[in-house]
């Protein structure tokens, strides 16, 4: 367990150092100069263009601004915007929001997901479970944005439960309908996937044998049935929770939050390589930190995975 | 160059700058109600994308709030355009090139400093030196001296212009390197702000907490959330502020700015998003604001290709001019989200005079088809439109080529670049094959900026390459005079020498589209399309 634990930490690195050159890289290959993008439509004036430029460091080569920069981020230094403020600030005013959001959002997905799934497995074939199908069919099958939207112009406009944005993006009751748009879709993932998951484990021997010695119904499902269906369910959640710290861009948008989304997109927007690079070392020590979180997981629910 | 290209950025070019003028169709709210003076509204804004320090807020984000916290010698009235002093008791030259300031005693910073004139001689030194990074920084190259602290290469060898004296606490000089008569048009940009002297000992650290001498002081920055401005009670302009304070908030979508300003969760709208375009002025009614901005859209032509040569071919630009139908593509292609040009300036501009285009900038095709074969025709019947894809204007370029190809008979089709840099790479080179999407945002409200910077021999904006003996005749004697009223005099007999050569077709004016909730009254919004802050009130 801990030799496990010790080398998926020591493969962290280069996938780490991988991800971080790409996207370093990607920002620059963006077409247009950002600093002439501070311009506008207006013609930059020659002589201060270049003296920015400088300023920044962005008329070195390439690889001297990425080892600069990675010099500077193993000492904790996450570098400047182009406004000359910390990035680190940046990062740390964003990630609460988008903390709060994704939580929230995660936990909709497993109660609802898990929930229904259950439900419609344990009643294969009946209303519960051609109901389910149905409503995860239509989940996925709508676009976020429109079902933002749709959720937007229903309970704000006509029903007038919430305001149409969030006004502050630290409230967790403001933060709830955005919260049930970004997990809606994942929730009917985690649905059909418990089902599937449910249906197939409920005809294994150890359930009939369960069954057979007299267990009661609440223990086998709870204890034999749900936990060894969980793994599928599992992997997908681990993923999906990177996703959601990643920030929900369109979500994010359409109910003005601020989180890390809308950071991301604005600097990226105004090809702000620092910011950009930023978020994506916290965003990938955020990944690989779930995907390590979900192999330990697997031999909690499943004994006979062992890591050695 | 200041063409005017994606609409967000037209706005945000807009936005630059300070206020100025005709507010014809402003929109005042009908109920008129009682008046809280202490209260507080909110403004669709963006995150500043500088420091807050005057010469340095070029967008929309930063150079509204750097409006609201400080003011420069002049600034332009809102209701007119018209030029008025603020700091400057008066601003006097006799030959265009030397001025002498006089300031106004009782100004003070809000930390309580005054305002003397080494505060702006001291900022504009400061603002025009390379090693600040200063955005606006080009704004001072008229000065004399400006080249010591601008040298085109290398560090700048002083950090003084030579132009800017200070006589005593109330009086400096400016000396410029040449005749520019309206040079205190431009005095009303934020750029020429001053500056207390807390700000020269760390410049950085007052960028993010900003003292000035404007109508409302700074209150707070929650980055990327909202900026707060409170009412500054010893201001000592003649706008003082009938509210309280403004939070500008901070919206990365105008859908949902604009969901917000329905449910009154939003006070001033900045612009109305593309989407909502269509029912804003039902949803909003008399809280719908509609009216022109300071910006043009063009299509000039590339005067420089053999097809356009000769006197003749003149006639073939008004031919083409007439056989535009700018009516009905405003109000259907675009939404009624622009307004049909009849002249070369924008209105609200100093110096705008309705109709200088005249009958070529009415829709006639069979005027239009007269003209085109008197000209003798376009080279193989077929004209092009060079345009940015990235822009949202493959649309309208298509609507103005049918409207061409119907009218006159002419083949018109759109030549899209990618995008705007690429666009603006081959017109830069003067390689546009037959015409090109131009556009100008005004710098200041002045018919001078509309034509001058555009289609004067040789200046920079001047894409169409037209070089005009009478148009530069009229531009320089306008240069020289002595008086603002008549320089605009004098640009619009330089504007009817372009209604003969049509170097250009005029085709629509930018505006305003953007409304306010039921808490706010007496909204209006000048000719950058900035809302003018000191006059709202807040209902009580």
């Amino acid at each position: 367990m801990g030799r496990f634990v010790a080398r998926r930490l020591l493969q962290m690195i280069p996938v780490f150092l991988g991800t971080t050159f790409l996207i370093f890289m990607m920002v620059r290959i963006l077409p247009g100069d950002p600093v002439a993008a501070m311009w506008g439509d207006k013609a930059p004036d020659p002589a201060q263009l270049a003296a920015f430029t400088h300023k920044l460091g962005l008329d070195l080569p390439w690889y001297e601004q990425y080892f600069d920069y990675m010099g500077k981020l193993f000492t904790g230094n996450f570098g400047e915007t182009m406004a000359g403020r910390q990035v680190i600030d940046v990062i740390s005013e964003a990630l609460p929001v988008t903390i709060r959001l994704a939580l929230m959002a995660f936990a909709i997905e497993i109660v609802f997901g898990v929930g229904i799934g259950l439900l419609a497995g344990l009643r294969r074939g009946k209303f519960a479970d051609k109901s389910t199908l149905v409503f995860t069919l239509i989940l996925i099958s709508i676009p976020v944005p429109v079902l933002g939207y749709l959720f937007q112009t229903f309970f704000a406009d006509q029903l007038k439960w919430v305001t149409p944005t969030v006004q502050d993006s630290m409230n967790l009751g403001q933060l709830l309908l955005p919260a049930v748009v970004l997990g809606s879709l994942s929730l009917a993932y985690v649905a059909r996937l418990s089902r599937t998951s449910i249906v197939e484990n409920i005809r294994a021997d150890y359930i009939r044998t369960a069954t057979a010695k007299g267990l009661p119904r609440r223990k086998i499902i709870g204890t034999h049935l749900l936990r060894n269906s969980m793994i599928p369910v599992v992997t997908f959640l681990g993923t999906d929770l990177g996703a959601l710290m990643g920030g929900a861009i369109v979500t994010e948008g359409i109910f003005n939050v601020k989180g890390v989304g809308n950071a991301l997109f604005r600097a990226i927007g105004q090809k702000e390589g620092a910011t950009v690079v930023g978020f994506v070392v916290v965003l990938v020590i955020v990944y690989l930190v779930a995907s390590l979180i979900v192999d330990l997981l697997y031999a909690v629910l499943d004994p006979r995975i062992r890591y050695a | 160059m200041r063409g005017a290209s994606q609409a967000k950025w037209v706005v945000a070019a807009v936005a630059v700058a300070l206020a100025a003028t005709a507010c014809g169709s402003g929109s005042s709210s009908s109920e008129g109600g009682a008046a809280n003076a202490a209260g507080t509204f909110s403004y669709q804004s963006t995150e500043p994308q500088n420091p807050l320090q005057p010469a340095n807020a070029m967008e929309v984000g930063g150079g509204r709030i750097i409006k609201t916290l400080f003011k420069g010698l002049v600034d332009y009235d809102p209701a007119n355009g018209q030029l008025r002093n603020q700091v400057a008791d008066k601003i006097e030259t006799t030959d265009a090139q030397n001025y002498t300031v006089t300031l106004k005693s009782g100004w003070t910073f809000h930390d309580g400093t005054p305002v003397t004139a080494a505060s702006f001689v001291d900022a504009w030194n400061w603002a025009a030196n390379t090693k600040n990074n200063q955005i606006n920084s080009d704004w001072f190259s008229d000065i004399a001296g400006y080249d010591a602290v601008h040298p085109e290469k290398g560090d700048p060898a002083t950090d003084k212009m030579s132009g800017l004296k200070v006589v005593d606490d109330t009086h400096f000089t400016i000396a410029l390197t040449g005749p520019v008569s309206y040079f205190q048009y431009k005095l009303g940009y934020t750029a020429f702000s001053p500056l207390p002297k807390a700000f020269f000992t760390d410049p950085a650290a007052y960028g993010q907490k900003p003292v000035g001498n404007g109508p409302y002081k700074f209150v707070s920055w929650e980055h990327n959330q909202a900026i707060t401005v409170a009412s500054f009670d010893k201001y000592a302009g003649t706008d003082k502020p009938k509210n309280g304070g403004i939070v500008f908030k901070n919206y990365s979508q105008a859908e949902a700015a604009y969901k917000d300003l329905v449910s009154d969760n939003l006070d001033v709208l900045d612009q109305v998003d593309p989407a909502d375009l269509a029912s804003y002025k039902n949803d909003l009614g008399d809280r719908a604001v509609d009216q022109a901005q300071g910006a043009i859209q063009n299509i000039s032509f590339a005067m420089y290709q053999d097809g356009w040569k000769g006197v003749d071919k003149a006639k073939v630009r008004q031919g083409l001019s007439m056989a535009i139908d700018r009516d009905t593509i405003t109000k259907t292609v675009l939404n009624g989200s622009r307004q049909a040009a009849d002249s070369w300036v924008a209105p609200g501009a100093m110096g705008y005079k309705a109709g200088t285009c005249g009958e070529f900038c009415k829709y006639d095709p069979a005027k239009a088809k007269q003209l085109v074969t008197d000209g003798g025709g376009v080279p193989n019947n077929k004209v092009t439109i060079t345009y940015n894809a990235d822009g949202g204007h493959k649309e309208w370029v298509d609507a103005v080529c049918n409207s061409i190809r119907q009218a006159t008979g002419v083949e018109c089709v759109g030549d899209a670049k990618p995008d705007f840099k690429t666009a603006r790479d081959v017109i830069k080179k003067k390689q546009v094959p037959s015409m090109m999407r131009t556009g100008w945002v005004q710098d200041y409200p002045l018919n001078a900026n509309f034509l001058r910077d555009v289609y004067g021999t040789g200046a920079a904006a001047n894409d169409a390459g037209y070089s005009s003996a009478d148009f530069d005749k009229f531009a320089a004697e306008a240069d020289k005079a002595t008086s603002v009223e008549k320089t605009a005099e004098l640009y619009q007999q330089a504007e009817a020498q372009l209604a003969k050569d049509m170097p250009a077709i005029p085709l629509w004016y930018y505006k305003t589209t953007a409304g306010f909730s039921k808490k706010v009254q007496n909204v209006k919004y000048d000719s950058f399309g900035d809302p003018v802050f000191t006059q709202v009130e807040v209902k009580k």
